[in-house]
């Protein structure tokens, strides 16, 4: 899902007001007062209709997930799922959460989102950095080939991914398997290598619209290289970088195949792909399904709530040419 | 690669563009090489290798075991593919299907849905945020909640249609018949608020003067989008147009929640990873599946490549 979405239309200093915020201002409106507003009440009140529709069906999938999560087997059972009898509480969260080994799974999530994040943000601007600030021949050709990368389904590389690990053998003192296969460290590295591309990208792009005077101002004073982008680049990127980071912790968490393919143990999966045994474990109780589908969005619907921002920022974040 | 073990290459071409290359230190030079050159490192290795040796291997037979039992069998493993390997070709079909659907239906949707919340219009914060929500769910998530909804017995979607509980109750996600469409609504329910939000944004960024210019010739609104304000959009439209390709061919967690991709709901991503990791494991097919979900992702990708850094290389 992680795709290259550089708007070009969204303004490089203001991506952030494509978000949700947006659209009060006025800046698209025939025009943006009330003079046109007698014509248009009509309009609008169909497109509210329509809307209003849309949303509550958009609505409903996740109501039903939670309004069967809150209610207590035994009741459902008794007055059926389609019925608003018995009991509303959070006993089917607390079961799922200690049935499901909530906790393990999360901090699993926790190894392989957080180092994951890090890596991507340093090795990405590193390399923006290096093809926006500095021109030679490959600028061009290396930027294409990260890009290209992040855009290949990962089903492309699964099998010499993963018999690669197999192959590499480790001593069993650092993992029981004997090799990479059953190990963080290979979801962290996949998913580093799969996301780099789209990162440098967005941030080269972003690190190109900053002044040149910038670096050159500085290196007359002498900095190094490594200067310019830890003391100047790297903080004028800030904006870029949290949105970057946002959408990259969303995007890890969110992942399914990777840690699919290589993890083996139940117990060292992340969330996301715990869930797919969640059938399995609860039989067919689907009110602990359903408790246990909801704990796990929990953490994108906070990012979501605290971060909407940033996320919508590094969605429509991008290049400005084309 | 050839970058940072070549860093006097590097400064000789550089001479001529940019000053401030020239003035960099032997330091300097290494310290640059090592940015370029541990991200790329990184890429190669783990990314453009291994798809390379995804081709080489569609040419081989090979149980997954020992590395000297690969035995090269041309190109058996494309033949036995396309005429004695059932579920491909329904496979085929349904990644065509998941694409139209997308395009024509999830896509479309979600530029309404932008259009409509560009209007100034009350509330237009809480709609985005409802449709947006989603986007931030992962696809396996989003095909347990779907499942939830969809069940035979205790889904939603069965009682309002009054047949919960009668031998007519469809299993929406069991039943070859109807499982891919109850999928693709699914990925709908995703995918039309991520063309929404990014069509938002491409809508803010249409100078307001063409619009009003476009009205001022006596177009109507409808007019005034198709004619002016699309067009305007190209740079979003190009996007939006790879994403849905391409989410349609990474088309995978949604269908393997469901059911690993069986049963109608065979998809080549999941048919590649069936060959891997089956009892018995068929690494030459499973390459060879996943090269032809490489050769058809190649038509995206590089059209993609082509509109972002056309101009670049020209300059």
């Amino acid at each position: 899902m992680s795709i290259a979405h550089p708007t070009d239309a969204a303004a490089a200093g203001t991506p952030a007001d494509a978000g949700p915020r947006s659209s009060g201002a006025g800046s698209t409106g025939p025009r943006p007062g009330r003079p046109a507003n007698n014509k248009q009440g009509k309009r609008h009140y169909g497109t509210h209709v329509f809307l209003i529709v849309m949303a509550a069906i958009w609505l409903v999938p996740l109501g039903w997930a939670i309004f069967t999560a809150l209610r207590p087997k035994a009741d459902t059972d008794k007055y059926g799922y389609f019925s608003t009898g018995g009991a509303f509480n959070f006993d089917n969260f607390t079961q799922a959460w200690t049935q499901g080994g909530f906790s393990q799974l999360f901090w699993n999530s926790v190894l392989i989102t957080v180092p994951s994040v890090f890596l991507i943000l340093f090795f990405a601007s590193m390399m923006a950095f290096a093809v926006s600030r500095v021109s030679w021949k490959f600028n061009i050709t290396l930027l294409i080939m990260f890009t290209a990368g992040n855009l290949l389904p990962p089903q492309v590389l699964a099998a010499p991914l993963f018999e690669m690990f197999k192959h590499f053998e480790l001593p069993y003192a650092i993992s029981d398997s004997g090799n990479l296969l059953n190990t963080y460290i290979s979801v962290i590295a996949v998913d580093t290598a799969f996301q780099i591309g789209f990162v440098t990208f967005v941030l080269s792009n972003y690190m190109k619209a900053l002044s040149p005077e910038l670096t050159e101002a500085a290196l007359v004073d002498g900095a190094g290289v490594w200067r310019q982008y830890w003391d100047i680049i790297l903080p004028l990127c800030r904006p870029a970088l949290a949105a970057m980071g946002t959408l990259e912790v969303i995007f890890i968490y969110n992942d399914f195949f990777w840690p699919l393919l290589f993890i083996q143990s139940g117990d060292r999966l992340p969330v996301t792909t715990a869930i797919n045994n969640l059938q399995g474990q609860f039989l067919s109780n689907y009110n602990l399904i359903a408790a246990g589908a909801m704990i796990t969005a929990v953490p994108a619907l906070v990012i979501y709530l605290l971060l909407q921002r940033h996320f919508v920022a590094g969605l429509t974040l991008g290049s400005s040419k084309g | 690669m050839s970058v940072s073990t070549n860093p006097s290459a590097r400064g000789r071409k550089a001479v001529a563009p940019a000053r401030r290359v020239r003035r960099l230190s032997r330091r300097d030079k290494l310290v640059l090489g090592l940015m370029v050159g541990i991200p790329t490192l990184i890429q190669l290795v783990l990314v453009w290798i291994p798809t390379l040796m995804s081709v080489g291997l569609s040419f081989t037979r090979w149980n997954g075991l020992e590395l000297t039992d690969i035995k090269p069998a041309g190109a058996e493993n494309y033949q036995f593919i396309a005429q004695d390997y059932p579920p491909f070709w329904p496979a085929m079909q349904h990644n065509v299907l998941w694409l139209a659907f997308l395009a024509f239906v999830a896509t479309p949707l979600g530029l309404l849905l932008a259009v409509l919340l560009d209007q100034n219009i009350r509330g237009t914060r809480i709609y985005q945020s409802i449709f947006f929500a989603p986007v931030m769910l992962s696809l396996a998530l989003i095909g347990i909640i779907w499942q939830l909804f969809y069940n035979r017995d205790s889904g939603l979607l069965n009682f309002v249609l009054g047949t919960a509980g009668t031998p007519q109750a469809v299993d929406w996600f069991g039943d070859s018949s109807v499982n891919i469409w109850a999928a693709l609504f699914a990925a709908t329910w995703r995918h039309a608020g991520y063309v929404m939000i990014l069509y938002l944004a491409g809508l803010k960024g249409v100078d307001p003067t063409l619009r009003e210019a476009a009205q001022i010739d006596g177009a109507n609104s409808v007019q005034t989008f198709f004619q002016v304000i699309f067009p305007a959009m190209r740079p979003v439209n190009v996007i939006i147009i790879v994403i849905t390709v391409i989410e349609s061919l990474r088309a995978f967690d949604i269908v393997y929640v469901i059911n690993r991709g069986t049963n109608g709901l065979e998809l080549i991503s999941a048919l590649v990873i069936q060959n891997l990791v089956g009892e018995g494991q068929v690494i030459g097919i499973g390459s060879a599946l996943a090269v032809i979900l490489l050769v058809i992702s190649l038509i995206p990708i590089t059209f993609y490549l082509s509109r972002a850094f056309g101009k670049d290389k020209e300059a």
